[in-house]
């Protein structure tokens, strides 16, 4: 089987035994049945034990293994080995933008704190149905390409307006979220979750900069979401 | 006081409306600026002057800038909002920007209506 | 490593928070009880996540249905090793079920008169046999994603109390058998805490990490299931793990029978529709383990696919390309990434792959766990429940239906967090005292951890037992082969004992957490393997060169002798065995006979 060296460097940072974060130069050698970046990294691990990240799925859908890898967020189980330019090492580095626990794990608090601000949740006060709700599949439709979102947070941590105010700006993943449920027709609460956003920082940081569209392992499209929450905010104001 | 991060603010929208409109404002001003130029109105001083002194171009170039001022207020406010944490900074440069926004305003409708 | 526990007390604590474990924590935090719930990643990343198909109910939305039909059909599909009490109260409240999570803000796909939409799967038949029917309710090819973020948001909508990355490493359980929590692990910190309660719901899901070619996530390591069996609970069934047909060939990741059941055909080599052959009613929509045995077949028989033979293709280029983007938009996704192939064009290249574990920790449909005691083989035991894939109703006795592992985590997640409320407002009582050592022996499992000099790798020791795994107890067994087996098993299982690592950080140490999975996983390798390598017959997933299809025994199938639910104890690493519950609640037994397809 033909094996080739992939050179890599990768953000280390232990906080039990480290003064400050380096650059961990390593490298591994790859052969046809390694794919993705994940697969690598799991051999990187049986190496040195001690490189610390996130996985489970490795299928793209649970969102744990998030990275900056060569200086763009993705997921490294989604990330083809062969789309490295040759040559260079691979530059890994945590989620940018929010505290690392260690190595590439970062404490995703603030970005799950924005995502619950929203109230993630169907509000529906009329006595449930013996059925189902009913719902159209022309309004069902409405909701694709806002439910499939994994909360990896690939797109907040490549937003600037998250960088600056993530306390404050809710950011891209929250703001899909949130219209995923003023868009849902079940959901009666599209008056509250607009004045919850109406405010110049918890929506209104969002300068269209389209980072996150351009980062999303699952090709979506946060910006488009947040645009159409503006048109709904200007259709209720004029 | 508490030190508690606080939004809910909502004066969001109207900002980020007068945005999006001053800009349109900007733009209508500016196509029309340079179809005067491209039909001759500024080939000699006097010429320019007299376009600039009609009444309707006067009244455009006010709402100019007014729209260019307001529409600066929100953009640079918004930088401050990104950059500068502590509120009182952030207030006094408020401050500056607005103050320094309504002299300009003041002064380019002077020498406007100077003409 | 010197180690300070501290106390934390709960009404109730679940461990584990994907779907079984998001459904009960529901039922607990409406009922107003103080709950904990531990989970080892933050909860949308579990691993329900990861199902594709749908849900199984007979809402009938597109035509007649019944649960009765549905219970047939899960019956037969168990090989008739599943309780048909247990099996019975699913299927009657799976339609409850369902509907809760729609009203939860489940994003259903809708049919044109706005209802649920259902989709065909294998073995969902009406008339208790006769035809197809569809019976899947589904969301797209990303049912589950939909369905455990559906439930997270409503647990945050009742505000369950989440401890976020902790791993749960032992039960605590007293001299009288009684559960008294847990003790768990801060990932971050690595402090040890004692989760001390009153109810302990265990929902770790499954461990198909134990075998080397797995749809399961990297998570997917049975801790439920090690921590019962180091707490003298015995498992059940654990030599029933089902293959799914269709894992893309060599990276695993798991391919929807709903792909099948939009229409999609498998072909070998030849271009041939073999299934025809294997399964002439059902064809690709026969049993899972039904499919994947004739997959196997084909291949060993050189008519597999590819320059060395070794898989067939799943065939889906004559559907309307509308129908696979809009139903299974995930799956050509999943083709792009991970066989390189555009589905719309191309077959996608699939083999059997491991994917569900049917056995697991004994309960009763109530979400109790059970042991033989000295009156009953079913005796309760006090302060424990378990749900989901970690445990075993058994509803899916030798082999799972499609679908009904998503109904399995609602109907017994909900009805273990019913019976821990009932229970605890029943007899409002105060914690039970711990036992004196109650920490003791994990402590000495973590501390024999740090100080392993010139140990084994974790690593290469989890890679040794997955190529057992698979080698010796995979889709087709051989009697000489699972003998070896045990006993390859058993060194295993001397090499996790001195499982060394290099990292000693206290902070998100990942190489101890790892090191701490494979304590896990050993168990249930050495319960399926001697389950396996005992259980004299063919039935499900359990399939063995020495028990033949004979007319004496159809499919090699034993009622005589093997009727019965295999027992294994961690203690003495032996088997003991239970009757299998025939009569169902309400209705008359589905009655022994030959599965055919």
């Amino acid at each position: 089987m033909t094996t080739r060296t992939l050179q890599f460097k990768i953000y280390r940072y232990d906080p039990d035994q480290d003064q400050k974060p380096y650059m961990q130069d390593i490298e591994i050698e790859v052969d046809a049945t390694d794919r993705k970046l994940l697969d690598v990294m799991v051999k990187l691990k049986a190496k040195d034990d001690s490189i610390a990240f996130r996985r489970s799925c490795r299928e793209g859908v649970c969102g744990s293994d998030a990275l900056n890898i060569n200086g763009r967020n993705g997921l490294a189980c989604l990330t083809d080995i062969n789309s490295f330019p040759e040559g260079k090492p691979i530059m890994l580095r945590p989620l940018p933008g929010l505290p690392v626990i260690r190595d590439l794990i970062v404490d995703m608090t603030q970005f799950f704190k924005q995502y619950h601000s929203i109230k993630p949740y169907l509000i529906n006060n009329d006595p449930p149905p013996e059925r189902e709700r009913l719902q159209s599949p022309e309004d069902r439709e409405e909701l694709n390409g806002l439910y499939e979102c994994i909360l990896c947070a690939c797109c907040s941590t490549s937003c600037p307006s998250f960088w600056w105010n993530p306390d404050k700006f809710v950011g891209p993943a929250g703001l899909l979220a949130a219209y995923r449920f003023i868009a849902d027709t079940r959901d009666q609460a599209t008056n509250e979750r607009l004045d919850n956003l109406e405010d110049p920082y918890r929506l209104f940081r969002c300068h269209t900069i389209m980072n996150c569209v351009d980062v999303c392992p699952k090709g979506l499209n946060p910006t488009k979401a947040i645009g159409k929450i503006k048109d709904m905010m200007v259709k209720r104001a004029i | 006081m508490v030190n508690r991060k606080i939004v809910g603010a909502h004066y969001g929208l109207k900002d980020w409306l007068a945005q999006r409109i001053t800009g349109v404002m900007m733009a209508i001003y500016a196509v029309l600026m340079a179809v005067a130029l491209v039909s001759g109105a500024g080939s000699s001083h006097e010429s320019w002057k007299e376009f600039m002194s009609c009444g309707l171009v006067r009244f455009a170039s006010f709402l100019f800038i007014v729209s260019l001022c307001w529409h600066a207020w929100v953009g640079v406010r918004d930088i401050w909002m990104d950059y500068i944490q502590p509120a009182g900074i952030k207030l006094v440069m408020h401050v500056l920007t607005l103050s320094a926004l309504i002299g300009y305003a003041g002064w380019a409708t002077q020498i406007i209506w100077r003409l | 490593m010197s180690v300070n526990v501290t106390v934390r007390k709960f009404d109730a604590v679940i461990v584990g928070a994907g779907g079984a474990g998001l459904r009960a924590a529901i039922q607990l935090s409406e009922a107003g009880l103080k709950t904990a719930v531990l989970t080892k990643v933050f909860p949308t990343r579990s691993h329900t996540v990861a199902a594709q198909g749908g849900v199984a109910a007979s809402l009938g939305n597109s035509e007649e249905d019944h649960w009765h039909w549905h219970m047939y059909d899960t019956v037969k599909g168990s090989d008739w090793l599943g309780d048909q009490d247990a099996i019975e109260f699913m299927c009657r409240k799976a339609n409850e079920c369902v509907i809760e999570l729609e009203h939860y803000g489940m994003p259903f796909d809708r049919t044109d008169n706005g209802r649920i939409y259902q989709r065909p799967f294998g073995g969902h038949m009406s008339n208790f046999g006769e035809k197809p029917v569809r019976r899947s309710c589904a969301a797209a090819d990303r049912t589950g994603h939909a369905m455990l973020h559906a439930m997270y948001q409503r647990n945050i909508k009742v505000n369950t109390q989440f401890f976020i990355e902790w791993m749960a490493l032992d039960l605590i359980r007293d001299a009288e058998g009684e559960v008294l929590g847990v003790i768990a692990m801060e990932m971050e910190t690595g402090e040890i805490h004692a989760f001390h309660s009153k109810a302990t719901i265990l929902a770790t899901g499954g461990s198909g990490r134990i075998y080397y070619s797995s749809t399961n996530a990297f998570i997917n390591t049975g801790d439920g299931v090690g921590m019962a069996a180091r707490a003298g609970i015995p498992l059940e069934d654990m030599e029933f793990w089902q293959f799914h047909p269709t894992g893309v060939a060599g990276a695993g990741v798991l391919i929807t029978e709903g792909v099948r059941g939009e229409g999609g055909i498998l072909r070998n080599a030849q271009g041939e529709r073999f299934m025809e052959r294997y399964a002439p009613n059902a064809k690709d929509l026969a049993s899972r383990d039904v499919v994947s045995r004739a997959m196997v077949t084909e291949i060993n028989e050189g008519r597999g696919c590819g320059p060395n033979k070794d898989y067939v293709l799943l065939d889906i280029t004559h559907l309307p390309p509308e129908t696979i983007m809009k139903r299974l938009p995930g799956i050509h996704e999943i083709a792009v990434q991970f066989a390189g192939v555009d589905a719309l064009k191309d077959p996608i290249p699939v083999v059997p792959t491991c994917h569900y574990q049917m056995g697991g920790i004994p309960t009763n449909f109530k979400g109790q766990v059970v042991v033989p005691g000295r009156r009953t083989m079913n005796e309760e035991v006090p302060g424990l429940y378990a749900a989901g894939e970690c445990a075993c109703a058994s509803v899916h006795g030798a082999n799972r239906l499609g679908t009904n592992s998503l109904l399995d985590l609602l109907v017994f997640g909900k009805s273990a967090g019913e019976t821990a409320v009932d229970e605890l407002k029943k007899s409002p009582k105060p914690h039970k005292e711990l036992p004196a050592g109650a920490f003791d022996k994990t402590l000495a499992r973590l501390d024999r951890l740090n100080t392993q000099k010139n140990g084994t790798s974790v690593h290469e020791t989890r890679l040794t037992m997955q190529r057992t795994m698979q080698k010796h107890a995979g889709v087709f067994r051989f009697n000489d082969l699972m003998k070896e087996g045990v006993q390859k098993i058993l060194e295993v299982q001397k090499d996790v004992q001195q499982t060394e690592i290099k990292d000693k950080s206290k902070v998100f140490n990942t190489a101890r957490i790892e090191a701490l999975e494979l304590d896990n996983l050993i168990e249930v390798a050495v319960a399926t393997m001697v389950s396996a390598e005992a259980r004299k017959e063919s039935r499900g997933a359990h399939v063995r060169d020495d028990a033949p299809d004979t007319p004496e025994h159809p499919n090699g199938r034993d009622d005589t002798n093997w009727l019965k639910h295999s027992l294994w104890f961690k203690e003495g690493n032996r088997l003991e065995y239970k009757s299998v519950t025939l009569r169902p609640l309400t209705v008359d037994t589905i009655a022994l006979k030959t599965r055919a397809y």
